[in-house]
C-alpha cells in the first residue's frame, strides 16, 4: 500500500532527459587494511530501487560513499552512463546523497537548514517551495524552530525534506533513511520514493528495517545483499 | 570556483556567528587581554612599551587567530555538512575560500579595528597607528588563509589546536616580521612602504596558494 503515491503529491515531471544508469563494474572496497567486499557488479537503471542489505561492518555505508564520489574504490569502476562518477559535474548535479548524519546546524532553523542544503546543491528553492517540502514531511509550523530543539526523528525529517524539493529525475543515495522515523514518516518517505521512481529517478538505499520486506515484494525493490559477496578476510597487499 | 557554494557557506557562517555572538567575540577578548598583560609583565616604562608595541600587537593577533582556528571545519565535519559541501566537483575550493573569508570577517576584522586602540594603550605614537592598522589589514587575512590550511590538515585529530599552532606559526613568521617591521620602520624614520608591499605580496601568494591546499586536505579528511 505504501508503494502508491499518496493523494496530493506533486505530479511527476517528465520533461527532462532520461536518467543514465549507475553501473558498478567489479568494484572492491577497502576500509583500512580490510577488504570489505570484492567483485561487485551491479546496474541500477532509471526508475529502479536497489535495497542494499548486509550485516554491520559489511560496507553498506562505504559503498554509498563510493557511489557518491566521496571515496575511491580499491578496484573497479563506478560509472554514470559511460562516465566515471568521481569529478563528474553532471553526476553531482543529478545526485542527492543523504548520509546517516543529517548535516543540520543546531543554530539554524529547519527552513534555513533546508535552504542552505538546497542552495549548495544548486537547487532553486524559494520560500514557498521550502515551506511545502517541510510540510510534506509533517513539519508545518516548525519552519522557524532551531534544529537544536527538534527530536531525532524530526531532524531526520528535515534532512529528508530535501527529497520533497526534487522535481527532476535523479539518483537518490540514502543511508538508513528510515532510521528514527515513525509510522507516518515512513509512509511519507515511501510515497516520496514512489513519486520519484514514477518520474524516472533511481534509488540506492540501505536499511535494516524489516517492513521493507513487504514493500520490496509489492513495490519491486531489488535487493543487493553484501553478505553474499566474497570478501578477503586477510590483509591485502 | 563554485560561486553559489562560496556565497552560501560565507553567509551561513556569518549567520551562525551572529547566533553565537559571545563565542565569536572570544578571539577579540583574548587579543585585548593578552596584549594588556605586557605592561604588567615588562613594567610601565613608556620607552620600552613604545618599542615593543607593534610586535606585541602582532604576536597577540597571530595567537588570537590561531586559537580560533580549530572549530573552523571540525563542526561541519562532525555533523556531516562537510561531506555534503564536497559532493560537487570543485566545491572544495569554494568551501576553503568561503571559510577563510568568513573567519577573517568574524575574528580578523575586529582585531584590525581594535589594534590602533591597543597601540594607543601601549603608548605608540599617533604617526605609527595608521601603519599598524594597514599592516594588520593586510596581515590578518594571511593568518586566516594559513590557519585554514592548518585546520584542514588536522581535521579529525585529537589535540588539533596545538598542532594547528605548530604547523601555521612557522609559515606566519614572514607576515609577523614585515607586519611588525612596518610600524618599527616609521619609528626609525623610514618609509613603511617596503614592508607593506612585501606583506601585500605575501597576501596575494596566500590567496592563490592556500585555498587549493585547504581543499586538498579537506578531500583527504572526508575520504
Amino acid at each position: 500500500m505504501n508503494s502508491t503515491p499518496l493523494p496530493g503529491t506533486p505530479a511527476a515531471t517528465t520533461s527532462s532527459p532520461p536518467l543514465p544508469s549507475l553501473r558498478l563494474a567489479d568494484v572492491a572496497c577497502r576500509r583500512g587494511e580490510r577488504l570489505l567486499f570484492t567483485g561487485l557488479d551491479e546496474t541500477l537503471a532509471a526508475g529502479e530501487l536497489l535495497w542494499l542489505r548486509g550485516g554491520n561492518g559489511r560496507g553498506k555505508t562505504s559503498l554509498l560513499r563510493l557511489v557518491a564520489g566521496l571515496a575511491a574504490p580499491e578496484r573497479g569502476q563506478i560509472l554514470w552512463g559511460d562516465a566515471p562518477t568521481r569529478g563528474n559535474a553532471r553526476f553531482a548535479a543529478e545526485l542527492v546523497y543523504i548520509a546517516h548524519t543529517n548535516a543540520l546546524k543546531d543554530d539554524l532553523t529547519a527552513a534555513e537548514s533546508l535552504a542552505f542544503l538546497a542552495r549548495v546543491h544548486g537547487r532553486d528553492a524559494g520560500p514557498g517551495a521550502l515551506r511545502a517540502a517541510l510540510a510534506r514531511l509533517g513539519l508545518a509550523g516548525r519552519e522557524r524552530t532551531p534544529t537544536r530543539s527538534l527530536s531525532q526523528g524530526l531532524r531526520r525529517r528535515v534532512a529528508l525534506a530535501r527529497l520533497a524539493l526534487e522535481t527532476t529525475p535523479a539518483l537518490w543515495v540514502l543511508d538508513e533513511p528510515f532510521d528514527a522515523l515513525d509510522v507516518a514518516g515512513t509512509a511519507v518517505l515511501h510515497a516520496l520514493l514512489a513519486v520519484h521512481r514514477a518520474r524516472g529517478g533511481s534509488v540506492l538505499l540501505t536499511s535494516h528495517h524489516l517492513h521493507l520486506d513487504a514493500a520490496a515484494a509489492s513495490a519491486g525493490f531489488r535487493v543487493l545483499d553484501l553478505d553474499l559477496l566474497p570478501r578477503d578476510a586477510g590483509v591485502v597487499a | 570556483m563554485n560561486g553559489a557554494v562560496f556565497a552560501a557557506v560565507y553567509q551561513r557562517d556569518l549567520r551562525l556567528a551572529w547566533r553565537r555572538r559571545t563565542e565569536a567575540l572570544l578571539p577579540l577578548a583574548f587579543f585585548l587581554v593578552a596584549a594588556s598583560l605586557f605592561p604588567l609583565g615588562v613594567g610601565p616604562d613608556p620607552q620600552v612599551l613604545k618599542l615593543i608595541a607593534p610586535g606585541v600587537v602582532w604576536v597577540c593577533a597571530l595567537l588570537a587567530a590561531m586559537l580560533s582556528m580549530p572549530p573552523l571545519f571540525a563542526a561541519d565535519h562532525a555533523d556531516g555538512s562537510l561531506e555534503q559541501l564536497l559532493l560537487a566537483p570543485g566545491a572544495g575550493l569554494a568551501v576553503a575560500a568561503a571559510k577563510a573569508a568568513a573567519h577573517w570577517t568574524i575574528s580578523g576584522a575586529p582585531l584590525v579595528v581594535c589594534a590602533p586602540l591597543l597601540g594607543l594603550l601601549l603608548g605608540l605614537p599617533s604617526a605609527e597607528l595608521p601603519v599598524l592598522f594597514v599592516s594588520l589589514l593586510l596581515g590578518t587575512p594571511i593568518l586566516s588563509l594559513l590557519g585554514g590550511v592548518g585546520a584542514a590538515l588536522t581535521l579529525g585529530l585529537r589535540s588539533a589546536g596545538m598542532l594547528i599552532v605548530l604547523i601555521v606559526l612557522p609559515l606566519a613568521v614572514p607576515a609577523l616580521i614585515f607586519g611588525a617591521g612596518a610600524a618599527t620602520a616609521v619609528d626609525a624614520g623610514q618609509s613603511p612602504s617596503p614592508h607593506l608591499s612585501l606583506l601585500g605580496a605575501l597576501l596575494i601568494a596566500c590567496l592563490v596558494g592556500a585555498p587549493p591546499a585547504t581543499a586538498a586536505a579537506l578531500r583527504i579528511a572526508v575520504e
